[in-house]
């Protein structure tokens, strides 16, 4: 049970002197259950590979497999590889469109043509899975709700299709800090809940808090790949793609570099917080 | 030296809100400072930029910008002139296929001398790095270089102050850098007034003076220093310190000594490392 690419490629304007390649030669696998973190510049390809996901782009040269399906299988019906694979767009809240949050949660169930029953019961499912008060919030336009909230309902129109893949684009760009923490504190929750995510972000924080692995895209290409901790070691090699590292990671190496002798390999504040204790510490006993 | 922008008590309420945007705001922007304003969304951060421009009109209490109140309605196009704004979405403010055409859209609407519009042209953007771009249709631009042109599209008009709302909210972190650089370039180089409203800390660090707002108030106010020392105020605001502030806090808790106010990196280096 996986996404799986096989040697993807895909080009813009192909046969014009416009051409750009988006993709090439993509290989990759995200098994249910993962936490997968996709980063890269502007440009890099990130949004036209998410979009062959769910088949809103089928690949003109390589093959996308959704639990073991072609998707350009000439059997496949797409809606159902499109309810298995949830994909939010960025800035997602412009898609709303309903009088109120109930209904704008419940458009997608309804076209599944779902019961009444079972639609209400996925909308409430979806809006607390977001961290809402169901019954203070379904009435309410969708208009009235901060920027944040306006997302996680958004958000909640996917997971109201009980995807058990969902792919994030860009989730928090725009958000204050605190709606920022929410938010990712949601799919974090998400994730526990048994859904597989692929959150794509240039934000390295958010990235490195959150993914077990990386997917670091470069010119349309995977560029890097692997654990926060490999990828982050190369910091410079990041900077030089046009990413940055979180704070922390130049702390440390900055660190280093003026002889403290700490292990540079610390995403996190907490954790670089006892390293450098522990540095200081040891050299007090000594 | 005369404020540059002088907000004197402005309160604002939307029409169809109960409570207002902004309650009692007073401030004073001096001509070259570089002000950061943070706050959580809904903080009321943005309509004080939209009342600085003339885009809203207090309703209580007035400002004025460069000795021009902003209910003035004959002085509009001078004070929009003086304070050039630049939004969060860059590609909602490009309006014409061509670079260079872009940044000559405010002052051909102006009336200026084409001579003086082609020297204004070319100085602007040679001013924020894109001059080589100016035949470039701005579509095929990356999210950086569009809101550098946007920026060049206000120093066209010879703007005195730039009001900058979340210019960096939708770019990568090599656009970002790309934006910043160049306002710390206008401030620095040109003495142009900078206003530049923004979630990432550290952009704000960099800023003079840091303005945070919340509930529609200015409730902190000094040297980047002198705010983000406050950790758990910042945070009770919805806010975030820089991780180095944040790191250097847990490390006086427990028990290492050294200065409060770290903000850049060497300083946490130098304090652990002397």
């Amino acid at each position: 049970m996986s996404i799986k690419i096989e040697q993807l490629s895909f080009y813009y304007g192909q046969g014009t002197p416009f051409e750009t390649k988006a993709l090439v030669d993509i290989t990759m696998e995200i098994k249910r259950g993962d936490f997968v973190g996709i980063i890269g510049q502007t440009g890099s390809g990130k949004s036209t590979l998410i979009q062959h996901f769910n088949g809103l782009i089928l690949p003109e040269a390589g093959t996308v497999y959704i639990d073991g399906t072609n998707i350009k299988d000439k059997k496949v019906k797409l809606k159902l590889i499109r309810q298995k694979v949830g994909l939010v767009f960025q800035y997602p809240e412009y898609q709303l469109f309903e009088e109120t949050v109930f209904k704008d949660v419940a458009y997608g169930p309804i076209n599944l043509a779902l019961d009444e029953l079972e639609v209400e019961r996925r909308v409430k499912y979806a809006l607390e899975l977001v961290g809402f008060d169901y019954s203070s919030v379904k009435d309410k336009s969708p208009f009235d709700l901060s920027g944040g909230q306006k997302r996680r309902v958004a958000i909640a129109g996917v997971l109201a299709m009980k995807p058990d893949y969902l792919v994030l684009d860009e989730p928090t760009a725009g958000l204050d800090p605190s709606g920022r923490n929410k938010l990712l504190n949601t799919i974090k929750k998400l994730h526990e809940n048994n859904i597989t995510i692929i959150l794509v972000s240039h934000s390295m924080e958010d990235i490195a808090r959150l993914a077990d692995y990386i997917y670091v895209m470069y010119q349309g290409r995977i560029h890097m790949q692997g654990t926060p901790h490999e990828i982050y070691k190369d910091s410079e090699e990041l900077k030089r793609i046009g990413l940055g590292v979180p704070q922390v990671v130049d702390i440390m190496k900055a660190l280093k570099a003026r002889g403290m002798n700490v292990d540079t390999d610390k995403l996190t504040i907490e954790g670089a917080t006892e390293e450098i204790l522990r540095v200081l510490r040891s050299k007090k006993d000594a | 030296m005369d404020p540059i922008i002088k907000i004197s008590n402005v309160s604002f309420q939307y029409s169809q809100e109960e409570k207002n945007a902004l309650n009692g705001v007073s401030l004073d922007i001096q001509p070259g400072e570089f002000v950061a304003i943070l706050g959580h969304n809904g903080s009321g951060k943005s309509t004080l930029a939209k009342l600085i421009n003339s885009l809203l009109l207090p309703t209580e209490g007035e400002i004025i910008v460069k000795g021009m109140n902003t209910k003035n309605d004959d002085m509009l196009w001078n004070i929009r002139q003086t304070a050039g704004m630049v939004f969060q979405n860059p590609d909602n403010q490009l309006v014409a296929t061509i670079v260079e055409e872009d940044v000559a859209f405010g002052p051909e609407n102006q009336g200026v001398d084409p001579v003086e519009i082609r020297k204004r042209v070319d100085d602007s953007l040679k001013a924020v790095d894109m001059y080589e771009y100016r035949k470039r249709p701005p579509h095929l631009l990356s999210g950086g270089q569009k809101q550098r042109i946007a920026i060049a599209g206000v120093l066209a008009m010879n703007s005195e102050c730039i009001i900058l709302d979340e210019p960096t909210a939708m770019l990568d972190p090599s656009g970002r850098k790309e934006v910043l650089q160049t306002i710390k370039k206008l401030n620095h180089d040109e003495n142009k007034t900078v206003l530049l409203i923004t979630h990432f800390m550290d952009e704000a660090v960099q800023a003079d003076r840091v303005i945070v707002m919340d509930g529609g108030k200015i409730q902190m106010e000094g040297t980047p220093k002198e705010v983000f020392v406050n950790i758990d105020l910042i945070k009770k605001f919805g806010l975030d310190v820089p991780q180095v502030t944040e790191l250097a806090h847990n490390l006086i808790n427990e028990g290492i000594m050294m200065p409060r106010d770290i903000i850049k990196i060497e300083e946490l280096v130098d304090a652990i490392c002397q």
